[in-house]
């Protein structure tokens, strides 16, 4: 025994103990500030079990969670030259793409993937708003690029979750010519006659809005979730008065007729099902058939009548 | 009266030296100054040139915005004739950031469609600065249809800040209306030519300037977000917009070189207000020319050929 033993050792453990709790096993509600166990959370799909508040979820685990026993097959994405424009702010582009990458273990903004839910194959893309606030830049562009083309090639429908912050500054005019390119993947789906359904979740902002996030067959949103061209502060800024209690949240702008449904994430899966099922002209979903064990919403399936009309 | 920008305050001096002195010689007839004068005048032009030179971004950025030079209503009421303005979206409004109608280009009918951003106080209100709303982008939607309908070419001359930030705006649907524009660009089996005349701002520009052809004016910007905002994003401080403009490659030279420009129209020595004649007899000249470069392309390869240029664009980046 000495003083490291007695002294240095306790200390350099509580520090870790104390780090380790809270950060890994429970996360606090931001909204209500109920203590979430992690297991409880996930299984969830990240809405807080107490008062439904959504929080972010990751392309990989929704996409987990919303194929048919979690198995999906990702879409490859051509990749963009790096950092076109050698772009430096108070940092390189180049280091906040690896920052990005290291903190996210994920290449980019934006993940495409094939598979089946409720045994209706589609094809989905889902964006991370960890990386770089999901922010559009070439990258994005190609992968809608690549998961329309995916979609016209397997005759699939298209189901694309939205999430960003808007274009990536960083990609300048290049990341502003993906509005009327991912507009251009949204035409071929069109064309071809296949369903491309928007999911908006928190938050959906600025260009991507302004192109593919806005042209869906059918605009479903998240509950809460922020939908806007402009933000809050930059409109405030501009009139210079406060806005409305709920402004430019999902169930304001379903009121004001730009959405066609808000719905809960838990329930997603389910009415994704069904309208897909029905725009393609098939046979419902067999309930108790789905979805195989080990997918979140697994217990309630079955018992829950199919919601919405 | 010459507005002058901020990096334009030595020329205006020797500028200012230069009338006054005229003044006096006019006040009084036994002075004879033109020879002073005149080396003024040579000296101002030579530091014109030298400024006009090379302009950095964001003297770029000062000129594209400058209030005297020529707006969307300039270029429209000198280059075409038997202009007919059409209005409103036939749901809301009539959004006066955007004028278009149906006109004749070189005897020959076009749609014209364009932001105007006013030239006084009035006006400048009266037209929101050049920042449409939801009811504008709506509005060039059904002109663009019609002019598909008819088999008239389009003309898109982009000159704004950027689409309205207002809390109308916002509900009723500043984003679908852009997004649905952009994507009546892409739709139509007309050519399609644009100019950007000044500030091509964000998504707001994007909605008229996804085109067959893209012009912009030697000193005009186009970007995706403007260098103030970006700045104070990126640098957490508004007042470094000069390395923002730098780093945002937002001139029309940079642009030409990603593939986002086709063609620069070069402006007359001090940018287009300095002689708007000649800087709109340029304009004219370069959308003539790119619409008879697409004159004997079928509707269907005008289409193609647009969303082909779209989906290509960002292979080649700039040079290190």
């Amino acid at each position: 025994m000495n003083w490291i033993t007695n002294y240095v050792r306790p200390t350099i453990n509580s520090l870790f103990s104390r780090r380790e709790v809270p950060e890994n096993l429970w996360k606090k509600c931001s909204e209500c500030g109920t203590m979430l166990f992690h297991r409880e959370l996930a299984e969830n799909l990240n809405v807080c079990t107490s008062c439904g508040h959504h929080m972010a979820i990751t392309p990989r685990a929704r996409f987990q969670a919303l194929f048919d026993n979690g198995v999906f097959k990702e879409v490859a994405v051509p990749e963009p030259i790096a950092d076109p424009l050698n772009f430096r702010d108070q940092k390189k582009y180049t280091e906040r793409l690896k920052a990005a990458q290291r903190s996210t273990a994920e290449k980019e903004a934006m993940l495409v993937a094939e598979g089946e839910i409720g045994k209706t194959p589609i094809v989905a893309a889902a964006q991370d708003f960890t990386f770089m606030g999901g922010s559009m830049g070439m990258y994005v562009g190609n992968a809608i690029i690549a998961a329309a083309q995916r979609a016209v090639e397997l005759k699939r429908p298209l189901v694309l979750f939205s999430a960003a912050g808007g274009a990536r500054m960083q990609e300048g005019i290049l990341s502003l010519m993906q509005m009327p390119r991912t507009t251009v993947a949204v035409e071929m789906l069109k064309e071809a006659g296949l369903p491309y359904i928007v999911v908006l979740t928190h938050p959906t902002t600025g260009g991507v809005t302004a192109s593919y996030a806005m042209l869906g067959d059918i605009q479903i949103a998240e509950p809460n979730a922020l939908i806007c061209f402009a933000g809050p502060r930059v409109i405030e800024q501009t009139i210079r008065e406060k806005l409305p209690e709920g402004f430019q949240r999902a169930e304001y702008l379903l009121d004001h007729g730009m959405l066609d449904r808000v719905t809960p994430r838990t329930e997603m899966r389910d009415e994704l099902i069904q309208i897909l099922r029905m725009l393609l002209g098939m046979e419902p979903a067999l309930k108790g058939d789905l979805p195989a064990p080990g997918t979140p919403d697994n217990a309630k399936d079955g018992e829950t009548a199919p919601s919405g009309a | 009266m010459t507005n002058y920008l901020e990096f334009e305050k030595p020329l205006a001096e020797i500028e200012g030296k230069a009338e006054e002195l005229r003044a006096m010689a006019r006040a009084n007839e036994e002075m004879d100054v033109e020879k002073e004068a005149a080396a003024l005048d040579k000296k101002a032009a030579d530091l014109l040139k030298s400024l006009y030179a090379d302009l950095t971004p964001w003297r770029k950025c000062q000129v594209a915005r400058h209030p005297d030079r020529p707006h969307c209503k300039d270029y429209i009421d000198a280059l075409f004739t038997e202009y007919t303005p059409l209005a409103g979206d036939r749901n809301f409004a009539d959004d006066h950031a955007v004028m278009g109608g149906i006109a004749r280009l070189d005897g020959k009918p076009v749609m014209v469609i364009g932001h105007e951003k006013g030239n006084d106080t009035k006006s400048r209100i009266e037209r929101n600065f050049g920042m449409a709303r939801p009811e504008g982008y709506r509005k060039a939607i059904r002109l663009m249809e019609l002019a598909d309908k008819f088999g008239l070419p389009i003309v898109t001359l982009v000159d704004t800040p950027g689409a309205y930030p207002g809390k109308g705006a916002e509900e009723r649907g500043q984003s679908e209306a852009i997004a649905r524009s952009t994507e009546k660009c892409l739709q139509v089996r007309v050519p399609l030519v644009s100019v950007i005349i000044g500030e091509g701002g964000s998504g707001g520009a994007v909605a008229f300037a996804t085109a067959n052809r893209v012009a912009m004016l030697e000193h005009s910007i186009y970007s995706v977000i403007s260098p103030e905002g970006c700045a104070s994003i990126l640098w957490k401080d508004a007042e470094k917009m000069r390395e923002a403009a730098e780093a945002l490659r937002l001139t029309a030279q940079n642009l030409r070189e990603l593939g986002v420009c086709d063609r620069i129209i070069e402006e007359p020595l001090g940018g287009a207000h300095r002689d708007k004649d000649t800087a709109i007899k340029s304009v004219g000249k370069a959308i003539s020319g790119m619409l008879a470069d697409l004159s004997k392309k079928t509707g269907d390869d005008l289409r193609s050929d647009r969303r082909q240029k779209y989906l290509g664009l960002g292979s080649k980046g700039l040079a290190a």
